[in-house]
């Protein structure tokens, strides 16, 4: 994976806090995931313009007491996923 | 209460996650396969208001539902789905549009896509236009709803079809699904009809041999292979039918377990179809939907697996389909709280294969079932 590539939800897909349920969802049409929280805090910042480098320097500030090469492994395994599955793309 | 009373109370069910809003029973089309009610006729005048709507999508994103699909009858005869969608995007609902495409055209994909709606889902009925006046009544829908498919594409919604398979149409699939390639559809569902309402007045006509039935699901393998071939990202979905299956479906990820329907006159059901049981229902003009979901009778009836007769109770499935559908079981064994009978394990099996049987001798042409409108629907309406 490279860090310079910019990804976005597919299209016509949305992210969303849900009080209800206390995390975040990934909606599609007629359906949901249902994300634990670092995959709703990594697909938050997944926005079409951040970088993968910058995902994973925004989520070392936000998390400092993570390990550093711990957490960009789970970006970038994370990220793989959510590929695979179809719930992002990159231009 | 005593401590073991207390003990054995159920837990809260789970908030509900899916409202089906069925704005109305309206329908410029008379398909032969529809599910709702017999009777619909007798709600016609008598559907809830925009602000009664309104309400009804408040209390449901409160209880925490997310998935919201307008659907009927016909949606778009309701001039204020728009006002609707825009509630709902407001409120956080990831909204669907389930619809004919009739009452649709490029301006009003527009303002529904202006308002916040998330996606369309558009129903074809068949490959050609003289097998789609036969089920639908209708010869001019055929091509409204191509065009419309291409406008929902062209306003940037993913083209996603759905085609109800029966016996009059299940020999044309590899047709149909030529059609969802040329129009470049992103998905398609191939349902095979579900025997409520309307479909099971019309289902010796409706059901399919297994021999059609094996020739469509190996069509739709072939069309997967050559779109795979052709690197084309077209997804085919193929729903069996109940009546061949051996196992019953989940019906609605088990009864009030996710899912609230709400009819065009308020009812508040478990599921679209649950209506035909012989119990009643709450409103929504009448009660709160968090009464209605977590307390009303309606909604504990069959929730959970105290109510399951043998041999569901003891069955290591039942946390997989949950007994099944309480409509069918009802419909072919006349109680709602025996197994499903597609279940090869329920003591009411042979009702399925004298169902097969029966449709087998059943010569009627497409145009021949009865069609689904006002005029038929009175009859079974109750004074």
């Amino acid at each position: 994976m490279k860090d310079d590539r910019i990804y976005r939800l597919r299209p016509g897909w949305r992210l969303q806090w849900e009080e209800a349920q206390g995390r975040h969802v990934l909606l599609y049409p007629e359906g949901m995931v249902k994300l634990n929280d670092s995959a709703g805090a990594i697909l938050s910042l997944i926005d079409g313009e951040r970088n993968v480098g910058d995902v994973i320097t925004e989520l070392r500030s936000r998390y400092p007491q993570a390990p550093a090469d711990e957490l960009q492994t789970d970006v970038h395994e994370f990220l793989d996923e959510a590929v695979q599955q179809g719930w992002i793309h990159h231009e | 209460m005593n401590e073991h009373a207390t003990s054995t109370q159920k837990p809260t069910p789970e908030a509900p996650l899916w409202l089906l809003a069925e704005l109305t029973y309206r329908c410029p089309l008379q398909c032969s396969y529809c599910s709702n009610p017999l009777d619909f006729a007798a709600t016609t005048n008598n559907e809830l208001t925009t602000e009664e709507w309104v309400d009804v999508l408040r209390q449901a994103r409160a209880m925490g539902a997310v998935q919201l699909g307008f659907s009927g009858g016909e949606p778009l005869v309701r001039r204020d789905l728009e006002t609707l969608v825009g509630e709902a995007r407001q409120l956080g609902f990831y909204s669907n549009l389930i619809t004919s495409g009739l009452g649709l055209d490029e301006a009003r994909i527009d303002t529904l896509h202006a308002a916040g709606l998330d996606h369309i889902q558009i129903s074809l009925q068949a490959s050609d236009p003289d097998v789609a006046e036969a089920v639908a009544g209708s010869r001019k829908a055929y091509d409204k709803k191509l065009a419309m498919a291409r406008a929902v594409k062209a306003a940037g919604y993913p083209m996603v079809l759905n085609v109800v398979l029966h016996r009059h149409n299940i020999d044309q699939l590899d047709a149909i699904i030529a059609l969802c390639a040329e129009l470049d559809a992103d998905a398609v569902e191939l349902a095979n009809c579900q025997l409520y309402g309307w479909a099971h007045l019309n289902r010796n006509g409706l059901l399919p041999s297994r021999e059609q039935l094996e020739t469509a699901e190996a069509t739709t393998v072939r069309w997967r292979e050559r779109l795979s071939r052709e690197g084309r990202d077209m997804q085919l979905l193929f729903v069996v039918p109940d009546y061949y299956a051996d196992r019953p479906k989940a019906c609605m990820g088990g009864w009030g377990s996710i899912f609230m329907s709400v009819a065009p006159d308020g009812a508040v059901l478990p599921c679209h179809s649950a209506r035909m049981l012989p119990m009643s229902f709450p409103n929504a003009r009448d009660d709160s939907l968090e009464w209605i979901w977590y307390d009303s009778d309606a909604f504990n009836r069959y929730r959970g697996e105290d109510w399951m007769p043998s041999p569901c109770r003891d069955c290591d499935e039942r946390h997989q389909d949950f007994g099944g559908c309480r409509c069918q079981a009802y419909l072919l064994t006349g109680d709602p709280t025996a197994t499903d009978p597609v279940c090869e394990f329920s003591p009411h099996h042979h009702l399925i294969e004298s169902a097969r049987r029966e449709a087998s001798e059943d010569k009627r042409k497409a145009a021949q079932l009865t069609p689904r409108n006002v005029h038929e629907s009175r009859v079974f309406c109750r004074a």
